[in-house]
């Protein structure tokens, strides 16, 4: 059971990630993938760029500086989230308190890991990023309103930016949807697939 | 009617259902299974009581975190140990077939599945990772997927889906000797970018990719998520029959034959439209060596460092200059002149029985550098026995390589293979990415060949240089 917190809207503090082609290896290093559990995985979050290999916190890395303390929203740079297939970036991202990305572009398969974990992912053209991360920079405790049912962005001037978002998936978000349980509705058509499987696409045994 | 490509057609004959505004639901021939992205999605299963739909089209093994060194030993990794006990304890609770640690056809995932037969043309093939792409050579639709939908897979044999776009890319020509299916894959990531394949499905054609081995094939269709691809593939012919042909899962006898028929119908139409393409041309080729800490950051093996003013885009400046610092490089340095001190040759990029052959061919009567620790990991238990059986492990013990059990090893050093901060490695797997083959480790992707050449001289030269014996 894929157990969804349901998203309608966030408002909080903003941390900028000023990064390109961010990988899912930096979200969260190999050395967490053994854990065989889901949650808990916040403390690892950028592990390697939030800590010094002695453990203690780098100071210039963004998530370490107190005015992003607590931050819901994070906004980086295209392609965020490529490479592994790991979920447990997703996992990392809203453990640690993260509810929204925003950026340029994303890569698929963090895409869809994001959305099944009731996080965010909103698309922006270059300049509103850019915008957003120039007031991320310039005041501190910058945050944003994001409100899915509008498909709204709201910066504390009230200035407003309107997003696109796939309608199912926003569906999806808004109530929380258990997936398997949306599948098993079309049951009777899985099974018909199913009778109908040319033997030559099984396993031979 | 118009023609269509093999996507399209693997796509429209999986479909179970479809609605406007909504993604599609396909079906699942093959689910590959391994410990690391798996064990939340059985948890999942067991709390909501929930089966496995089809554990007779679900295969498991364990590659990720495992030891390469002696099988006999227990993993002494707690942790890791309990992952591997916990896919063993999954397997057998849900009546999976399963290949533990122990099993004469244990391997990397990706090598076993085509190894074993598991991988056939047309089919849908999903793993929890993202080189699951690798099964797309044979002109399978395959892709990763998250743990999620490990488990959604897992309940339903099906998977949502928005249908990605086709992307041709061709490589035209006669490659050069001594260029290989990895230089041709870091050349076209090198070209499209990390990301120039998202949300796209490519499929490889054209004069070079129809000759090449069904390794090969492999190697490049590995590699298609480095260029951010959904998936990448390349429609079957008579070298993709020829390797099916007996092996163990495959249709065998009259069911080949028919099967045969339908692998030929699935291929490519010749006015098949594609969204988008990119042409390569492989005379102008040369072997590939990154610098970055990208795929995409690669340069030809005469090329220098680059420097970040040598890019436009002020993004794209920042974060050369942040590979360049993590990497200790000038800009302007030679890569030839760039000196190493480790060595892997492995991974499901690189490590089937060809890639060894191939390296040992390099390195047969010759040393590693001193100073130099270099490495093979066969990809799969049978490709080791099969190289054990040429005496490639005897030319690679004589020259000074170590020679491991099959895993994923230092591809992403889930396990004791990493590399030491500030250690330089020439790699013949598929990512560079910062701490990837160990904190602050420094690695450049290149191919079996590349990679044999380095270890003798410890640091990259241009293989095209050397007799290379045939």
């Amino acid at each position: 059971m894929i157990t969804m917190e349901p998203f309608k809207r966030v408002n909080g503090i903003v941390a900028p990630l000023d990064r390109v082609n961010v990988d899912t290896d930096q979200i969260i290093p190999k050395q967490f993938l053994k854990l065989v559990q889901r949650t808990g995985f916040g403390q690892y979050l950028f592990f390697d760029w939030r800590f010094y290999p002695d453990g203690k916190p780098r100071p210039n890395f963004v998530l370490n500086e107190p005015r992003y303390e607590g931050a819901k929203i994070l906004i980086t740079r295209a392609n965020f989230g490529c490479g592994s297939s790991r979920e447990h970036a997703a996992w990392s991202l809203l453990d640690y308190g993260f509810r929204a990305i925003l950026a340029p572009s994303f890569a698929d398969i963090f895409y869809n890991n994001c959305f099944k974990n009731g996080i965010l992912l909103v698309t922006l053209d270059e300049a509103t990023i850019e915008k957003y991360f120039d007031q991320a920079a310039k005041r501190a405790g910058f945050s944003l309103e994001i409100d899915l049912t509008l498909q709204t962005i709201r910066d504390p001037d009230g200035s407003v930016v309107r997003f696109n978002i796939d309608p199912f998936r926003k569906k999806a978000l808004l109530e929380g949807l258990d997936d398997i349980e949306l599948t098993l509705k079309h049951e009777e058509k899985i099974r018909k697939y199913e009778e109908k499987l040319q033997p030559i696409r099984l396993i031979q045994k | 009617m118009t023609g269509r490509t093999i996507f399209d057609k693997v796509w429209d004959s999986h479909v179970v259902h479809e609605e406007p505004g909504r993604p599609t639901l396909i079906w699942i021939d093959r689910h590959l299974v391994h410990e690391v992205t798996s064990p939340q999605a059985f948890d999942g299963l067991r709390l909501a009581s929930r089966r496995v739909r089809r554990p007779d089209l679900t295969f498991a093994t364990v590659d990720h975190s495992i030891p390469t060194t002696d099988r006999s030993l227990p993993i002494q990794d707690p942790i890791a140990a309990k992952q591997v006990e916990v896919l063993g304890n999954n397997c057998r609770e849900f009546e999976i077939t399963y290949h533990d640690l122990k099993h004469p056809q244990q391997g990397i995932v990706h090598v076993i599945g085509p190894e074993l037969g598991l991988t056939l043309p047309g089919l849908t093939i999903v793993c929890g990772d993202s080189h699951t792409s690798t099964h797309g050579a044979f002109g399978a639709l395959a892709f990763g997927i998250g743990t999620s939908e490990v488990e959604h897979v897992l309940a339903t044999q099906c998977l949502w889906m928005e249908k990605p776009r086709n992307l041709e890319i061709r490589v035209d020509g006669k490659r050069p000797r001594g260029v290989t299916a990895k230089d041709i894959i870091l050349s076209i990531i090198g070209k499209i970018g990390t990301s120039g394949g998202t949300g796209s499905v490519i499929e490889y054609r054209g004069e070079v990719v129809s000759t090449l081995s069904m390794p090969e094939r492999m190697t490049i269709c590995n590699m298609s998520i480095e260029g951010g691809a959904r998936a990448g593939l390349i429609s079957p012919d008579e070298t993709t029959f020829r390797f099916i042909e007996g092996r163990q899962y495959a249709p065998k006898g009259e069911a080949f034959e028919k099967a045969k028929e339908y692998w030929r119908e699935i291929a490519t139409d010749d006015d098949a439209k594609f969204d988008r393409g990119v042409q390569f041309n492989a005379n102008k080729m040369a072997p590939q060596v990154t610098w970055g800490t990208t795929p995409a950051m690669v340069t030809d093996i005469t090329g220098n460092v680059p420097a970040p003013n040598d890019f436009d885009d002020p993004n794209t400046r920042k974060a050369v200059a942040r590979a360049l610092e993590y990497m200790a490089l000038e800009p302007g340095t030679s890569i030839q002149s760039i000196k190493l001190d480790r060595i892997f040759i492995g991974s499901c990029t690189n490590s089937r029985l060809e890639d060894l052959i191939a390296a040992s061919k390099i390195v047969k009567g010759k040393k590693v550098a001193s100073g130099v620790k270099a490495m093979v990991v066969p990809g799969s238990q049978i490709v080791k026995y099969q190289a054990e059986k040429q005496g490639l492990d005897r030319i690679f013990k004589d020259a000074g390589f170590e020679w491991r059990e099959a895993g994923c090893s230092m591809c992403l050093g889930m396990n004791p293979d990493i590399l030491a901060p500030g250690e330089r490695c020439a790699s013949t797997s598929n990512r560079n990415f910062e701490g990837r083959q160990g904190r602050e480790g420094r690695s450049h992707l290149v191919s079996p060949i590349m990679a044999a050449a380095a270890a003798l001289t410890g640091h990259f030269v241009d293989i095209r240089d050397w007799d290379i014996p045939e």
